[in-house]
């Protein structure tokens, strides 16, 4: 596949992304999906190119690892494990269910592909660099990609763990920063300004880069920047992202971080994200 | 003879990690305290020491345990169980990795550093999450055993230990299960069931009990959870009366656990000797007990009023 091809595809599946994120949340009547589908590009970017795993053997030692370290935006890793036939598709229609392996944030114990559960912000990252230290420890190529949102940076915790990346120089560690200045009660900027994530993370010692989170063509080349870089540099993508983006009426709505759409919410949202991103 | 249980969990820790290149530990600036120096400069390959950053410690620890190793995270109590509480409830706990917690400076013995560093509440805390097991041995070999037996095991461990030396209870060949209680003494009088580095005066008291013609039962409870059910049971059943014996909080400890078992078998008496549901301070270490009544004096004491009392 040459690059366009590869950013036509990709743009496709994250069409489908979007869909069967927004078809779980409107099914259970519960979830996220602003935040789902502000990561929604990036994500597909990883399952569909960049990961290297194997749905059939899910738990595979040398596959890449990948943190939803924002875990109430699982509906979009749901989306991904769903269309990558780590279980069958069907199962979306649980979410949220009693008995269902798809629980209200990731659970690892029942969940094929998911590595480890989240929910609680602020605490993936650490994990995803204990992936990433074992990685160097045992000499395996595997990489580990992380998905923090700008809300949950305000955790301290997601601090400690850059601290640890750089220390150890987990450069086999991506972490996503999904910049869409939303979090639950506000914008970022009225309930605690972020400030300029990436110049944070590259004071802490990591190698940044900035995109806009969104244009698939962005992602493609950052993977593809960073991909066999071994400058001993944790990477850090800051993605300029929209929360809601590709439905009219959730972008940039801080309402939407939590609430699932009613059926003709649904029905408009799906028409919206069929035409793609314009 | 006497050891501090932190130095068998650093000696245990070395020779674990020397069979064993999976088990790790992860530190969080007081190795040194923890006794996990030796660890460090011989197994480098196999620590980590994060900072003063205990809440990254338990998460690291529970990515490096998805991918097939035994993480011991290292702290003091206080912060072994409070700062990183709730990541080790939902990284290790509730996903049940394979992450153990070994904490230094349990209940009272950190006795000058004052009441900022003294555990009191760090058994019960982690008594009440799902998947976790929570382990207080009662000196340096049986400690070193329940390391061992922790690292065996599948699953989130609490291990907790003590700063500073305390007699040998045990012979270097004692054996030890998890969720299995010792029975140091047999006897029908009286039970007390104890616990951690007080073991000591509970091995005086029945003494001077049994000087005073009482049949005394002795149990070390090592393992507060899973806890010994059928060992509490039949104490009950047997012998009616119990005193407990911990240095904890006497709320959600080792006492509260047998009290749960009596009251659900509506059967029995038990008195808890134990911290009193106050903070320590600066003093030494057994003024503190004494002002906890956790004395032998005080439990000698206690028995008889059990054994004597009309109530139940
Ligand atoms: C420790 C913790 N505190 C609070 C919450 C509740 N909560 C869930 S999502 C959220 C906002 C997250 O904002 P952000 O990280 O920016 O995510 P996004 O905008 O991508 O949805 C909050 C406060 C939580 N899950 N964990
Ligand atoms: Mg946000």
């Amino acid at each position: 596949m040459t690059r366009d091809e590869k950013v036509a595809y990709l743009k496709e599946k994250a069409i489908e992304m979007r869909k069967t994120a927004l078809t779980m949340i409107h099914t259970a009547q519960s979830g996220h999906p602003g935040g789902s589908l502000s990561a929604a590009d990036f994500v597909t970017a990883l399952y569909f190119d960049e990961m290297n795993v194997k749905p059939e053997d899910p738990k595979w030692a040398d596959r890449d690892r990948f943190v939803l370290s924002k875990g109430h935006v699982c509906p979009i890793l749901y989306s991904a494990l769903a269309l990558r036939e780590y279980f069958p598709f069907d199962t979306i229609y649980t979410l949220r269910k009693e008995g269902s392996i798809l629980q209200g944030h990731p659970d690892m114990k029942v969940c094929p592909g998911v590595d480890i559960s989240t929910g609680s912000l602020g605490q993936g990252l650490s994990t995803a660099v204990g992936m990433a230290l074992a990685a160097k420890r045992d000499k395996k190529d595997y990489r580990v990609f992380c998905v923090v949102g700008d809300g949950e940076s305000q955790e301290g915790q997601i601090w400690e763990a850059v601290m640890t990346a750089v220390k150890y120089q987990l450069d086999n560690l991506v972490i996503f920063v999904d910049n869409n200045n939303l979090q639950n009660d506000n914008t970022c900027d009225v309930v605690m300004p972020t400030g300029d994530l990436k110049g944070k993370f590259a004071a802490f010692g990591c190698e940044t880069h900035g995109i806009d989170g969104h244009k698939m063509e962005e992602i493609v080349d950052v993977l593809d920047t960073i991909r066999d870089v071994k400058n001993g540099m944790p990477k850090v993508v800051v993605g300029k992202t929209v929360k809601g983006r590709g439905v009219s009426f959730m972008e940039n709505v801080v309402m939407w971080h939590g609430v699932a759409p009613d059926k003709e919410q649904f029905a408009q949202a799906i028409a919206e994200v069929e035409g793609g991103l314009k | 003879m006497s050891k501090a249980t932190r130095d068998a969990y650093g000696e245990a820790i070395l020779e674990l990690g020397k069979a064993n290149p999976d088990i790790y530990v992860v530190d969080a600036d007081i190795g040194k305290s923890c006794k996990t120096v030796p660890f460090f400069e011989q197994l480098p390959d196999q620590h980590v020491n994060v900072g003063i950053a205990e809440q990254n410690a338990a998460g690291v620890a529970a990515g490096l345990a998805t991918c097939g190793k035994i993480p011991f995270v290292t702290s003091y109590a206080v912060f072994g169980s409070m700062r990183m509480c709730e990541q080790i409830r939902q990284e290790a706990c509730y996903p049940k990795l394979n992450v153990k917690v070994a904490c230094s400076h349990g209940g009272f013995t950190p006795a000058n550093d004052g009441a900022s560093h003294q555990g009191i509440e760090d058994m019960g805390i982690y008594r009440t999450i799902p998947n976790m097991t929570v382990i207080m041995p009662a000196d340096y070999y049986s400690a070193k055993k329940l390391v061992k037996a922790a690292a065996e095991y599948y699953g989130p461990v609490y291990l907790r230990f003590t700063r500073d030396p305390i007699p040998f209870i045990y012979d270097e060949d004692a054996e030890f299960e998890i969720g299995k209680a010792v029975t140091l003494k047999e006897g029908n009088d009286i039970a007390i069931i104890a616990n951690g580095d007080i073991m000591s005066r509970a091995v005086a008291a029945a003494e001077e009990l049994e000087a005073k013609g009482h049949s005394v039962r002795l149990l070390d409870m090592h393992t507060i959870k899973p806890l010994d059910v059928d060992a509490v049971t039949a104490a009950i059943e047997e012998i009616g009366s119990i005193v407990t014996v911990e240095d904890h909080n006497i709320l959600n400890g080792l006492g509260s656990a047998v009290c749960e078992i009596a009251a659900e078998m509506g059967k029995g008496k038990v008195k808890r000797i134990g911290i009193q549901d106050q903070f320590g301070e600066s003093a030494p270490y057994d003024r503190l007990l004494e002002k906890n009544g956790v004395t032998v004096e005080n439990i000698v004491a206690s028995a008889e009023a059990v054994m004597t009392s009309k109530c139940c």
